[in-house]
Order: C-alpha cells, then sequence, then structure tokens
C-alpha cells in the first residue's frame, strides 16, 4: 500500500443546470489505497452525485478528479477509470443484464474484448469471491436481493478494479442481505487490498469503516474516525443523521452526569465501560 | 374494523412445477385499533400475506374475514373492501403517474364516484396528513419531489380512499434517517389521532419497537409466535430462527446480565436502557 492517493477530488463543482444551486460546492478530499471510506448524508446532499463524478459518468463544473492519476475529464481516460473504479448501484433489479448469472458477470468483460480462457478464469474467480458459484447458472430473478448485489459486486469484480464506489448498495436489502453484501466488500477490502467507498444511510455499517465522511449540502461537514464522527451527537442531528444507537445512549447517559468515556460504538465498548463504571 | 384469517395457505404456481406454498395455514385476528407489525425474513410470506388483506390475492385454502364478512365471497364488491382496507406497497413512489400531486392523490377518490367538492377536500386532507403543503406542492409534478417526498404523495394517494384500516409494507426501505422518522411519525399520528388500524412490515426491530403494540413473527409461511414486542424480544431462539436482528439496547441488556448486573432482563428501548443504568448508578452500583 503507497501513500499516494488513488482518489483526488481537488476543489470540484457541480450544478445540473446552468443557473441553478450547485449540489456539490468546492469540494476537496482524497481517499488513499486500501482504504474503506464510508459517505453520509441526507437525501439531496450531494453523495450520490459525488459517487457518480468519481468514475466519470458526470464531469465536474469546477475544479478537476484523479483516479488513479487519470483526469476524469480526459475522454481518452474514460473507459480506463471506469474499469479501474468500478460501481454498484442501489437497486438490484436495475443491475443485472442477463438472463443466466455467469453471462451478466461476463457482460463487462465481453464488452472490453477480453480472451475466451481469460474470460472464464475471470468470472470463476469473481463468483468464488462473492461465493456465488453455485448459483453460476441460476436465473438472476430467481435470486435473493443479496445475492442478485453479490452477481453485480461479482460483475464489477471481473473487471479487476482497484476501487469500489457502492452508491446505497444495501438500502433495499434485508438485514441479513446487507450484512452478506457488506461483508463481501469488508473481505475484499481486507484481503485484496481494495479500496472501498460505501455511501450509506445505515450509521452501523459507516461504523465499520477506517474513515467517515459527512456531506451536507454540497460540502463536507464533518471527517473523520467513526470514534470521533459519531461522538458528535449533536451535529449529526443538526445534519439530520443518526448515530449508532450505543454512541446515542453514551451521550444520553452522560449528559444525565454517567461519566461515559466518549467514542463508544458497540454494545461490546458500552459492556466494558459500563461494568467499568458499576462493578467496583 | 377486524380482520380475521382463518386457516389460510396460498400457493403461488399452483399445479405447476414451480408451486411454492407462500402461507401455511395461518390463523390471524387484527383487531380495531391495534398498530401491529409484521416482521420476518425475505420470503417468509410476509408481503403474500398483506395482500390477502384486502382481496388482491385470494386464498388457496381458507378464509379471510372483514367484521365477519368473507371478502372472498360470491357477492362481495372488492372496491368496496379495498377502500376500507388501504395498501401501500414497497417502493410506492415508482406507481406515481399523474402530471400533479393533486391528480394524482385524487385517482382513488375519483374512481370511488365522489363528487369534485369531496374529491378535494380529501386531497386536502391527505396530504395534511402526509406533511405536505397543498399551496405549495399540488400543481407540482411529483416527478421533481425527492424520494421520500414521492413517498408521501404515495401514501397520500391511499390515504386520500380513507381506509380505517392501513397496511403498509416496509413504509421506510431505503429512505435516510429524516425521511424515516417523518413517515413513523405520520403513521404514528394517523393511529393515535386518526384512528386507523395499521398493520406494518418491517425490517427494523429498532422501529418496531418504539411504534407497535404487537408484533407478528413469520417463518417459512406460518406465524411462528405473537405478542407484545417485549414478550417477543425476549424469545432470543425464536429471534435467531427468523432471522431478525435484537434490537441493539436488548442486546446490552443481555451483555450486562451475563456480567452479573441486576438490570431487569426484558428492556428493550433505548430510554428503558438509560434509566436502568442511571438507576444503578444513583444507588451505587453493585455486581
Amino acid at each position: 500500500m503507497t501513500d499516494n492517493p488513488c482518489v483526488q477530488v481537488s476543489h470540484v463543482s457541480y450544478t445540473y443546470e446552468e443557473g441553478t444551486q450547485p449540489v456539490l460546492k468546492d469540494m476537496s478530499l482524497t481517499v488513499k489505497p486500501g482504504e474503506f471510506l464510508a459517505i453520509l448524508g441526507h437525501n439531496g446532499s450531494g453523495k450520490s452525485t459525488l459517487a457518480k463524478l468519481l468514475n466519470g459518468l458526470y464531469l465536474p463544473t469546477g475544479g478537476n478528479i484523479l483516479i488513479c492519476g487519470m483526469d476524469t475529464q480526459n475522454d481518452d481516460d474514460t473507459w480506463n477509470i471506469r474499469q479501474k473504479a468500478g460501481m454498484i448501484f442501489q437497486n438490484p433489479d436495475n443491475q443485472i443484464v442477463a438472463t443466466v448469472v455467469r453471462e451478466d458477470v461476463a457482460f463487462g468483460l465481453e464488452n472490453m474484448g477480453v480472451p475466451h480462457d481469460e474470460m472464464v478464469e475471470r468470472i470463476d474467480n469473481a463468483l468464488k469471491v462473492v461465493r456465488m458459484t453455485e448459483r453460476a447458472q441460476s436465473e438472476p430473478h430467481m435470486l435473493s436481493g443479496g445475492q442478485k448485489q453479490r452477481v453485480a459486486i461479482a460483475g464489477v469484480l471481473a473487471m479487476q478494479p482497484e476501487i469500489m464506489i457502492a452508491d446505497e448498495s444495501t438500502a433495499m436489502l434485508d438485514p441479513s442481505g446487507r450484512e452478506e453484501v457488506l461483508e463481501v466488500m469488508h473481505r475484499l477490502n481486507r484481503e485484496k487490498g481494495m479500496t472501498v467507498i460505501w455511501i450509506t444511510h445505515y450509521m452501523e455499517e459507516a461504523a465499520q469503516a477506517d474513515r467517515i465522511l459527512v456531506v451536507s449540502d454540497g460540502e463536507i461537514a464533518l471527517s473523520g474516525t467513526p470514534r470521533e464522527v459519531f461522538s458528535q451527537v449533536d451535529r449529526m442531528r443538526e445534519l439530520h443523521l443518526d448515530v449508532p444507537h450505543m454512541a446515542s445512549l453514551a451521550d444520553s447517559l452522560r449528559k444525565d452526569g454517567f461519566p461515559l468515556p466518549s467514542g463508544i460504538l458497540t454494545v461490546d465498548e458500552m459492556t466494558e465501560e459500563v461494568c467499568k463504571l458499576l462493578c467496583r | 374494523m377486524s380482520i380475521e384469517l382463518r386457516h389460510v395457505s396460498y400457493v403461488y404456481s399452483e399445479g405447476s412445477a414451480f408451486a411454492h406454498k407462500a402461507l401455511d395455514d395461518i390463523n390471524l385476528t387484527i383487531e380495531d385499533g391495534e398498530y401491529v407489525a409484521l416482521c420476518g425474513h425475505t420470503g417468509c410470506g410476509k408481503s403474500t400475506l398483506v395482500q390477502h388483506l384486502n382481496g388482491l390475492l385470494a386464498p388457496s385454502e381458507g378464509q379471510v374475514l372483514i367484521d365477519g364478512e368473507d371478502i372472498n365471497g360470491d357477492h362481495v364488491d372488492k372496491r368496496r373492501i379495498r377502500q376500507k382496507v388501504g395498501l401501500v406497497f414497497q417502493y410506492p413512489e415508482y406507481q406515481l403517474f399523474e402530471e400533479t400531486v393533486a391528480k394524482d392523490i385524487a385517482f382513488g377518490p375519483k374512481n370511488m364516484g365522489l363528487s369534485e367538492k369531496e374529491i378535494e377536500e380529501r386531497v386536502r386532507r391527505a396530504m395534511d396528513h402526509v406533511h405536505l403543503s397543498f399551496e405549495k406542492y399540488a400543481h407540482v409534478s411529483p416527478f421533481d419531489l425527492s424520494g421520500g417526498q414521492m413517498r408521501r404523495v404515495a401514501i397520500a394517494g391511499v390515504l386520500a380512499m380513507e381506509p380505517s384500516v392501513l397496511v403498509l409494507d416496509e413504509p421506510t426501505a431505503g429512505l435516510d434517517p429524516r425521511g424515516r422518522d417523518r413517515i413513523l411519525g405520520m403513521i404514528r399520528d394517523l393511529h393515535r389521532e386518526g384512528h386507523a388500524t395499521i398493520i406494518m412490515v418491517s425490517h427494523s426491530m429498532d422501529d418496531v419497537a418504539s411504534l407497535a403494540s404487537r408484533m407478528v413473527v413469520m417463518m417459512d409461511g406460518k406465524v411462528a409466535k405473537t405478542g407484545t414486542c417485549r414478550e417477543v424480544f425476549m424469545d432470543r431462539t425464536l429471534m435467531d430462527q427468523a432471522g431478525l436482528g435484537v434490537p441493539a439496547a436488548a442486546r446490552l441488556c443481555t451483555r450486562l446480565r451475563e456480567k452479573g448486573l441486576p438490570i431487569p432482563e426484558d428492556l428493550y428501548t433505548t430510554q428503558e436502557v438509560h434509566d436502568a443504568i442511571l438507576k444503578l448508578w444513583k444507588e451505587g452500583g453493585k455486581c
């Protein structure tokens, strides 16, 4: 892992229609290779716009974005950027194009003109990583939402990207589907050093990231480790966001004079700290 | 208005190679004025069940009774049943289709053959219930609104029929915390002030814990358990089997009791646990 950023966003603004309010305002951020970055923000905050700017689906109206050193505004690099920075969207049903799982994973590769033998190998690997090998011949509509999202991830993985951008990819899934998809992403991040940019509404998911960015009104409102960000309970509520249940409980207990330390995020941490104070 | 399901079974694609029994001998009564949360993991039959409540699906076996009347009986007017039992599907905003918000909401009342005046009054009342200003939004295209607003328009379209039972299939799925709180607050008001019977399908045990008066847990097409949230959350074996996450506050209670702290075992809201911990602290804490 080097320290050269694989995503560099410099003073980026974005306006949908000329004369309207910008959706993003002079935003700058960097993402390091191997980082798991969560992006939070309420609907309309600009976080999905940011995601679409990162792989060149939208082009900045001001500033510039470098993905692995390539400028998204350089037409010649558009396909290289999309191969390096793969994207997974919200609705599992809108991302499947083929009638058999295996063919769906092959779709991107066929478009890239990958030789047949290599294609087979890449598809097998990708399906193995998302644990869908046994469903390779299934019809996608017979799969659960979580399984469909894993097929979508396999399709992106087969392109061998360095960065995965997931735009609320668990929003339409049930709790077990959500866990499946998040587990795959964390495993990719841990074992293959995949850089992950994880856009979500679920505070518990963001709590597992290396770093959190909170986007509000087209700007970065907060940035830091989950502990740093979720300690700011009042600020998060001002931004119309939640904090994990244990962070909120710790905050209300502290306000009532129970001297818990800051930075509690999980049930385990809470158990430990409460016992320290009560079991004497 | 009470709803009773008697020995209801439902088989998809009956008689074909893909036949699948989605509901298996369901017996369930929902009384007037209840707020029932219907829970269970994907594929357990919840969505199939809610489509039986207003006659969209007819049981393969058994009966659905509303105020004692079999809604699938020979001479029953299904439209009348659907006005009494309003069903809000998952992602209802995908069903918006009219040019303006007001026209979309008026679609149901119009089909009921009401007068223009009555229709407008109902549209106004429905928009009021979902906290959308008539003046500001009535003549706007629904497709220019945010996701949360579109969903509220879709719910208003059902409310405009003024049903006495409101069935919602995962009404907060995909919304941000603010959108979710707005929808849940609105449903709570309809229940408390509008005296509507609410049946809500939900995956979020934390939402359910703070709102529902009763939980119905489904597993493999059967009702696995019904009871207050307290009773259901106490049954950890069932919660695990049904694939439901126990609220974080309830998990914390279990952990603290394992450490020997005298915390009641049946707490499940953050507020309750907060109060219990403070109480121990003020008493000087003891293990």
